[in-house]
């Protein structure tokens, strides 16, 4: 088989999306631009499918590969073979006609833009099953087409038939989705490649795999549910609901043939063994007999068509499970033949129903002497659905019964033969019903509207496909031959030497089983009132029931877990991780060899001593009183003082400005919060739990001392190495700590400072959303507990933060600017500043301070990740990477020699950021004080020294 | 030197954890807060201690300490304060909508009585600090 490359096939692919775009925009354009725009990118896409045509028939596989995760074996690799071709032709075709048949059928009230926007989606998800080469390209369509479908079944939104059906389409067709994934990635392991061209030549590796057994299962699962075997088959007849176009395009040509496309298509690897005969046969088998005999007596035309389409379905699976190369060429006959009556059928069965406005037969009859076009169509294509000679569908069923009656089942003869026979019988049956009853018959005269034919273009698309019934039923070879030698060449993955197709083959078993069918079907119409009765004496499981139930059990159980374990109490989460964290902990630490750190350890002075003793007390202290919340906010305080000098202590300048800056804005944060928050927490836990909760974090203070101690005691070796050898040489920086942070690392500080911006969004999101409801009542009727000083602004503190304003701001631009060669940078400048900031809301007030300052914090927080993301993307002009920097030195008299980095320019974002993180959280806090009434200075000082009397309001 | 580090991290670490399983708010924000000191003295620390050698160029220096901790931590602090302050607003909207600061969910919401099992002991009267106000102070 020899390969060509072809860009055409990734054009094909496209075209549908391309397409889908379209409708959904130009509605306001009508309903024909709607239709044409779809219409367009489907025959475009059949004409370039069309010009491969000869590449496919001279037994080429034509491929088109994009590498795009070679390593996970993800690649957007398509191909086309006889198969492709095949179905490419069916999802195209058929398609063009039920666009055509749509734009007729839909009434105006219906969003057609809509409609014609998931039919494309749907059309290029399908083709992108049948093109795709890699199998797991392959399974995103295949989602792609459980999620289209879903919008297509429930097109209807408004009735409830429709969402139900809908959802209950995709629950089977998505779990059995679920299970293809693991299939194929089974397969591919199996097969050691994704791509479908390698798998089909490795059938011995894949079948002598242990994996071959869980990788048919779950293919098969996948399949099947798409396929609507039994016992998966209640989904198809629900999916009904949708309207008729939808159910033409989905339940002939498309949906439902996917499971059947994957078996073909896998079929030179899979099949041939046991378990696929007996699997796949027998459940194709078992569906075609119960499809078509619930068939019979549907009174509802659809799910007459529906049942009938499942019956179908199992026909073609149970050839393919035969696994024999002639009963795979009847099985693509088949499909081919299935695909054109049912499609016209639906359509026809559309029709009627647009014209009588019912679908019921037992309220229709005699219909061909009203619409004696629509008739002759359905008349047609229902012979075929029922195998009568001279149409196309006696061609493969006759090739269906020609191979069952060859086959055994678990050394039996007879029992394929005899069931095969039954579902002729009772498909012949239905097929006949459907015309009787229907359209023989007298003339009613209660429908409940008068019928009559449609206009041309309801009726062109069943009509050109009941021509190419009759035109294939009398010339089957001339006709469709050459194209059958082709694809089951490509099914099968060996050149087949095949029967010419003829309508006479002599007096074989299978003709006799044929005429016994068509016999039994006639006999078994005439006795139809007595058959229902005796159908109606018969218990009906009632699937949706069934599944309704299993859905409900499912969501119960579902919830009592989610219950259970999820209860809302977010200590016992923290409970049951810290322990579970311990004993996984404690069981590496015991499973593993101990040996003791042999890092030399630095001896501490009476100054670490000292430090250690106020964290330790401090930390003590605050479990101690943690119910007096003001007294813990103290003791934190303390706590967050010392361990900045422990960085300071153990060489870590940097971070002790840092932890200090913080310390302070934190704590601001929290005093502001606890003013509208109760003082002091109640004694509500019992002894024992108090002991549970000792026990289990003396547990993890433990083990995470332990972790840090022997960290600490041990040698290994880091990349730092290379940090501090390439900071100044690749940085232009001497501090290590900032180069790493605006430069090596400058990625994860441009995210920091958006996760930052984020959060302070968040909190200014929050604080607006307690202005409404329920919380902004409680504020405004809030009652202060505690007496205000009446000296809210001392002049002391006023005086000192306006005098110390210029200097701390000074302060954050020296320590801003020394960043990169000193301890110092954006991220401490930014809370110097922001310190200086809040200093002069805290004295002055809020509103004092705000009318001085006209910036809104939100535009910093943007200003700084603008110009941080700018200084990267500025490295892209120079040909570099995202935030690469450059830095150069310049001399300007009289000043020393200093140094440029573009790394000052991504702290600046960083400094930018922070100030407005920080101002805004405030600013979040002190709105909400504002809304408790709280009275707002309008002067600096709540007392005017130089007023008479100084104790009286100012003005 | 290592052993008082490591006791430090282990003791804010536990206390850290009694906090956050308290049942009020403001405990859980001054659990994580101490946790929070904790989780970056522990990283800090996995570069190893180190004095008088800070990661800057210097004539002079004998040695630099590992930087890269560093970098990795001071960013941690900065997160950390908008953790917090995002925790401590959606504690106070908590508080202003539900009228409790209690952090587990109730079955009934209209049920602010405790659980069975956790049996209210009365105000401890040993508390130092912030006691409710006595006297009239109507302004």
């Amino acid at each position: 088989m020899t390969e060509q490359m072809n860009v055409t096939l990734a054009l094909i692919a496209a075209l549908p999306f391309v397409g889908a775009l379209f409708p959904g925009l130009m509605i306001r354009a009508g309903r024909d631009a709607c239709a044409l725009s779809a219409g367009w990118a489907t025959l475009s896409a059949l004409i370039l499918l069309l010009t491969l045509a000869p590449s496919v028939w001279d037994g080429e596989t034509v491929v088109f590969q994009v590498e795009w995760m070679p390593l996970l074996g993800l690649n957007a690799n398509f191909m086309l073979d006889g198969l492709g071709f095949l179905f490419g032709c069916m999802i195209l075709g058929i398609g063009l006609l039920i666009i055509l048949y749509a734009r007729f059928y839909l009434s105006r009230d219906d969003p057609m833009g809509q409609f014609y926007t998931y039919l494309m989606l749907f059309q290029g998800a399908m083709l992108g099953i049948v093109l795709s080469d890699n199998i797991l390209m392959m399974v995103v369509f295949w989602e792609l087409t459980s999620l289209s479908s879903f919008l297509l079944i429930g097109y209807w939104k408004h009735t409830v038939a429709g969402r139900q059906g809908a959802r209950m389409a995709l629950t089977v067709t998505g779990l059995g989705g679920l299970a293809l994934i693991g299939g194929m990635l089974l397969l591919g392991e199996a097969a050691g490649s994704y791509d479908l061209t390698e798998i089909l030549q490795r059938r011995e590796a894949i079948q002598d795999s242990p994996l071959y057994m869980p990788a048919l299962l779950l293919i098969l699962l996948g399949a099947f549910t798409k396929s609507a075997q039994f016992p998966f088959h209640f989904w198809l007849p629900h999916a009904m609901a949708a309207p008729t176009p939808v159910s033409a395009y989905l339940h002939s040509a498309t949906m439902v043939k996917a499971g059947l496309f994957l078996m073909a298509r896998l079929w030179p690897v899979l099949s041939g063994t046991d378990a696929w005969f007996y699997i796949v046969g027998t459940t194709g088998l078992v569906t075609m007999v119960i499809g078509a005999w619930i068939a019979i007596f549907k009174d509802d035309l659809k799910a007459l068509l529906a049942y009938s389409t499942v019956s179908h379905l199992g026909l073609i699976t149970m050839l393919l499970g035969f696994g024999t190369t002639a009963a795979a060429t009847a099985a693509v006959l088949h499909i081919i033949n299935h695909t054109i009556f049912k499609a016209a059928l639906f359509m026809t069965a559309g029709i009627v129903d647009h014209e009588a406005h019912t679908r019921s037969i037992k309220r229709l009859g005699g219909l061909r002497h009203l619409m004696p076009i629509t008739a002759t169509l359905a008349i047609v294509t229902a012979l075929s659905m029922a195998g009568i000679p001279l149409t196309n569908g006696f061609l493969s069923k006759e090739l269906m019964l020609e191979e069952a009656a060859h086959t055994t089942w678990v050394s039996n003869p007879w029992i394929v033969p005899l069931f095969a026979t039954i579902g002729a019988v009772l498909s012949a049956t239905y097929a006949f019903r459907f015309i009787a009853h229907v359209f023989l018959g007298p003339v009613r005269h209660d429908y409940p509207s008068k019928p009559h034919d449609p206009p041309f273009g309801m009726y062109a698309a069943p009509a050109l496909l009941a021509v190419l019934v009759m035109v294939v039923g009398v010339f089957p070879e001339a006709t469709v031959g050459s194209f059958l030698q082709v694809v089951a060449d490509s099914v099968t993955g060996q050149h087949l030497h095949l029967h010419e197709l003829k309508l006479w083959h002599g007096f074989t078993p299978a003709l006799g089983m044929s005429a016994a069918a068509i016999i039994g079907g006639l006999v078994l119409l005439s006795a139809y009132v007595p058959f229902e009765q005796f159908w109606k004496a018969l218990p009906h499981p009632e699937a949706k029931a069934v599944f309704d139930a299993i859905v409900t059990t499912l969501h119960r159980g579902c919830g009592y877990f989610s219950n259970v374990l999820h209860d809302g109490r977010m200590t016992k989460y923290i409970a049951i991780f810290a322990v579970t964290t311990i004993a996984a902990g404690l069981y590496a630490f015991s499973s593993g060899p101990y040996l003791p750190g042999t890092r030399p350890m630095l001896t501490p002075t009476l100054v670490d001593y000292v430090g250690a003793l106020l964290v330790i007390s401090s930390t003590v202290a605050i479990i101690n009183y943690h119910r007096s919340r003001l007294l813990v906010l103290v003791l934190i305080g303390i706590n967050g003082l010392v361990v900045s000098i422990i960085f300071v202590r153990l060489s870590a300048p940097d971070l002790a400005m840092t932890q200090v800056t913080v310390e302070v804005v934190t704590l601001i944060l929290m005093l502001l919060a606890l003013h509208f928050l109760p003082k002091r927490t109640p004694r509500e836990s019992s002894w024992n739990r108090i002991g549970r909760d000792m026990a289990i974090s003396g547990a993890a203070g433990i083990a995470v001392a332990a972790l840090a101690y022997a960290l600490m005691t041990r040698d290994f070796s880091t990349i730092s190495g290379y940090y501090l050898e390439n900071a100044k040489p690749g940085g232009g920086g001497t501090n290590v700590v900032n180069v790493i942070l605006v430069d090596f690392r400058g990625y994860d500080t441009f995210g920091e400072i958006i996760v930052l911006g984020i959060a302070a969004l968040t909190i200014y999101a929050l604080g607006e959303a307690l202005m409404d409801g329920k919380a902004s009542r409680t504020l405004a009727n809030w009652v202060q507990h505690y007496p205000y000083s009446k000296d809210r602004h001392p002049l002391m503190m006023v005086v000192a933060t306006r005098v110390m304003m210029p200097i701390s701001l000074m302060v954050g631009v020296y320590i801003f600017l020394r960043g990169h060669n000193d301890p110092g940078g954006g991220f401490i400048a930014g809370l110097v500043v922001a310190i200086a900031l809040l200093m002069q809301y805290m004295a002055s007030g809020f509103s004092w301070a705000s009318e001085r300052i006209h910036i809104p914090y939100h535009s910093f927080i943007g200003w700084g990740v603008l110009v941080a993301g700018i200084t990267g993307i500025g490295a892209w002009f120079a040909g570099q990477p995202f935030l690469t920097s450059a830095f150069g030195y310049v001399h300007i008299e009289p000043i020393e020699e200093f140094e440029l980095a573009t790394a000052m320019a991504f702290d600046l974002g960083v400094f930018l950021t922070v100030v407005g993180a920080v101002m805004l959280a405030l600013y979040s806090l002190s709105r909400i004080a504002r809304r408790t009434g709280e009275t707002v200075n309008v002067a600096p000082m709540d007392f005017d020294p130089s007023a008479e009397d100084p104790l009286e309001e100012p003005r | 030197m290592e052993a008082l580090l490591a006791i430090i991290i282990g003791l804010q670490t536990a206390g850290g954890l009694y906090l956050v399983m308290r049942l009020r708010t403001f405990s859980v924000i001054i659990g994580t807060a101490l946790l929070t000191y904790s989780v970056n003295l522990f990283l800090f620390a996995s570069g190893r201690l180190a004095i008088n050698m800070p990661p800057i160029y210097s004539k002079y220096a004998e040695g630099y300490t590992d930087p890269l901790p560093q970098a990795l931590v001071l960013t941690a602090i900065v997160i950390s304060f908008g953790m917090t302050a995002v925790v401590v607003l959606i504690a106070l909207g908590a508080f202003l909508e539900s009228d409790t600061d209690q952090i587990d969910v109730r079955r009934d919401p209209q049920d602010l009585d405790l659980d069975p099992d956790e049996v209210p002991l009365d105000v401890d009267s040993r508390e130092p600090g912030l006691q409710e106000p006595k006297g009239d102070f109507a302004q």
